[in-house]
């Protein structure tokens, strides 16, 4: 057991990964003798060399279509692209080609790789180095998105998704990178890819969120407790696509009342389809609208301004109020 | 301080052996065995007969849109003669010849193009990948697993096939880029068939070659006649052996020609003079080769119409394939299905079962979309 913060329980995920099965490489920019620019791959390159630790040229569109290559070929790599602001270079070959290729060869190749990205903002960066982007991704057949929101699920959740047969989209939120540091156990994690995790239980009300978002909620629901007496289920949904509808259906019937918290943009985010699942599973139990709390719709704004669009602990307790109230 | 040359000019080869008119450089002949060069020209004939038989299939509604190849089979089929079968070829979508000769059955590539995914599955060991349709964005993946192959010791040897409007994708320069600095076992075989759809070579590119692209990026580049199979073979077997040898990769640039249309969905006439494709028309892959393997008394009567049985046979068992089962769309989508494709596709179940639409497998439609880039005008 060791205290580890986000970075370095991937990067313990990536060792023993690494260490367990020869076919897991890595390969991206300056992942290699640098450790990356956010160090998740330190000291890999030292020890497991620059043929599974790929520096590889700056071309995001070549890192994941090589990696493509490599599991069609049987072998495991985990792409690091720097910012998930500049995965568009490489979207069409995540879109055309790493999630279809199961489906074009009928089963005859699996693409069995994890694309891993840092996002999210609060951290003053530019434009291209704040923004979330999960609903890209959750919306196409054949990837599994996940995102976790700490430590030790990151490593567990990492860990499935390198032995997973499927693409794995892996977002990491940067301001949770050094963050809060959590006991992770020495022996190998996993968690079920597609599973989401209630947090926290109670009654009154649901509050849905992931990744960077997820101890906004926690906050809210101590919060609404404290001062408006009311218990809030919170629900960490660790993998956005597939959505563990089944998990969110059971807490909506019993409370009747939801808040979606998520740094995405809002119209046609994850917010919506998990508004659309409950109204499909759980209709007639609902007492109010289904809450979403978002970023606005609008381009980066500048870190200047991020504040006033990323969700802070202020609007969702609005939203949780307006939502208990209905 | 004055301006120094850091790197002599560049010269790009070109490569010929055997000319349109029948003429031959028995110094650079290949040593192939009467077999070996009955092979091919029956590997090319089939590339032929079955493009033709395609278009009429097309035409009768019997197979959707797909990219005919009459006129580049030399350099097709002269380039994947000198792979192994274990080692691997990629396809873009226009190598019906390649992909004949790396034993894909003409009935799987009726499928694919009759809109069956059954079609592009290649058999159990069979190295190579399905068509890939968006332009360029396969030769990444070429890339890849010749670097796998690299990394697990083995001495395959990968194959991948672009055209020239690829050669201005991203992609492309990607691919050769990082090909150059992994050194891996790739060959990169460019049919420079002087179209991409209506867009001729002269504003593809500013460059004089297409074969001088790999030397920015430190490989070699070789331009050869893709109507010579004798000088795309030659040229094959070299850089085969080099990037199995551990020499890294090549460039190979086919000059050839699409004498048809770019889908059974174009219509060239809109954009291409009637005098140059006759021109090309001269330069016929089959026809200088037929000459070749006459004068050497190789040419079996009946290879012809043993090829048109073979397809025959062949479009037989084509159409005797079952309608597609379209609850089988949610099996390869993940290796297990998630829980929301298992309701979606108990839903379609249900809604098959009562009475809802026939399973849409025998009734191709008559007049599939056009592929990328395409008129929508048909025939």
């Amino acid at each position: 057991m060791a205290r580890l913060n986000l970075v370095k329980a991937l990067n313990l995920a990536l060792l023993q990964e690494m260490e367990r099965d020869e076919d897991v490489l890595v390969m991206g920019e300056d992942v290699g003798v640098d450790g990356g620019v956010f160090r998740v791959t330190e000291d890999l390159h030292r020890k497991f060399g620059s043929k599974r630790v790929i520096d590889s040229p700056l071309a995001e569109a070549a890192i994941i279509g090589a990696g493509v290559g490599m599991a069609l070929y049987g072998l495991k790599p985990v792409c690091e692209i720097q910012f998930s602001g500049f995965a568009f270079q490489c979207f069409h070959q995540i879109e055309n080609h790493a999630a279809r290729y199961r489906m074009r060869s009928q089963g005859r190749f699996g693409v069995s790789m994890v694309i891993r990205m840092p996002y999210g903002g609060g951290v003053r960066a530019l434009e291209h180095h704040s923004e979330s982007e999960e609903q890209f991704y959750a919306h196409i057949p054949g990837l599994k998105m996940v995102i976790p929101s700490g430590p030790r699920n990151a490593r567990a959740l990492l860990v499935s998704a390198i032995r997973d047969p499927d693409p794995v989209i892996f977002f990491e939120h940067k301001g949770l990178y050094h963050a809060a540091k959590e006991d992770v156990p020495d022996e190998i994690e996993t968690l079920p890819i597609g599973r989401a995790q209630v947090v926290r239980e109670g009654g009154d009300l649901t509050l849905i969120a992931y990744g960077g978002m997820l101890r906004l909620a926690r906050e809210a629901a101590e919060t609404l407790a404290e001062e408006d007496g009311a218990q809030a289920d919170v629900i960490d949904l660790l993998t956005i696509s597939p959505l563990d509808r089944a998990t969110l259906v059971a807490s909506v019937q019993k409370t009747g009342r939801v808040v979606v918290v998520h740094e995405a943009p809002r119209s046609f985010g994850p917010g919506a389809e998990i508004a659309a699942s409950i109204m499909d599973g759980a209709f007639l139990s609902l007492e109010a609208p289904v809450a979403r709390v978002t970023s606005w719709d609008v381009p980066f704004p500048g870190f200047a301004r991020e504040k006033a669009s990323v969700p802070d602990l202020a609007r969702v307790l609005a939203a949780a109020r307006e939502t208990l109230a209905f | 301080m004055p301006r120094t040359i850091l790197e002599p000019r560049f010269q790009v080869e070109y490569l010929s052996i055997l000319d349109s008119d029948g003429n031959l450089d028995t110094s650079l002949e290949p040593d192939l065995s009467a077999d070996e060069l009955r092979r091919l020209y029956r590997g090319m004939l089939l590339g032929r007969r079955l493009d033709e038989r395609m278009i009429r299939l097309q035409r009768q509604g019997r197979i959707g849109t797909f990219a005919p190849i009459k006129g580049q089979e030399a350099s097709q089929v002269g380039a994947v003669v000198t792979l192994r079968p274990s080692d691997w070829m990629v396809p873009s979508f226009r190598e019906t010849a390649a992909m004949l000769w790396r034993g894909w059955p003409i009935e799987k590539l009726l499928l694919f193009f009759a809109g069956y995914l059954e079609g592009g599955q290649p058999a159990p060991g069979q190295n190579d990948l399905p068509v890939t349709i968006p332009v360029a964005t396969q030769l990444p993946h070429a890339v890849g697993l010749a670097y796998a192959a690299q990394y697990r010791g083995d001495d395959a040897v990968v194959m991948a096939f672009c055209g020239d409007g690829a050669t201005s994708e991203g992609d492309f320069h990607e691919a050769l880029n990082f090909a150059g600095v992994w050194h891996v076992p790739a060959v990169f075989v460019v049919q420079n068939n002087q179209w991409a759809i209506s867009v001729p070579l002269k504003k593809q590119t500013h460059a004089r070659t297409l074969a001088q692209k790999a030397l920015a990026y430190g490989l070699p580049g070789l331009q050869v006649d893709g109507n010579d199979v004798l000088a795309v073979y030659a040229a094959c077997r070299e850089a085969v052996a080099r990037a199995r040898a551990g020499d890294g990769p090549t460039l190979i640039e086919c000059v050839t020609y699409r004498l048809g249309m770019h889908t059974t969905a174009d219509d060239p006439t809109k954009y291409r003079a009637a005098e140059e494709v006759e021109a090309w028309e001269r330069k016929d892959p089959l026809t200088r080769f037929v000459t070749y393997l006459q004068k050497k008394s190789l040419l079996d009567e009946g290879v012809t119409e043993a090829v048109d049985a073979e397809i025959a046979a062949a479009v037989q068992r084509f159409e005797a394939f079952g309608a597609a089962d379209p609850l089988t769309m949610f099996d390869h989508a993940y290796a297990a299905r998630p829980a929301h494709l298992e309701a979606q596709r108990t839903a379609l179940a249900e809604r098959l079962s009562n009475g809802g639409p026939a399973p849409t497998g025998d009734t191709v439609e008559p007049a599939s979309p056009p592929m990328r880039g395409q008129r929508t005008s048909r025939r």
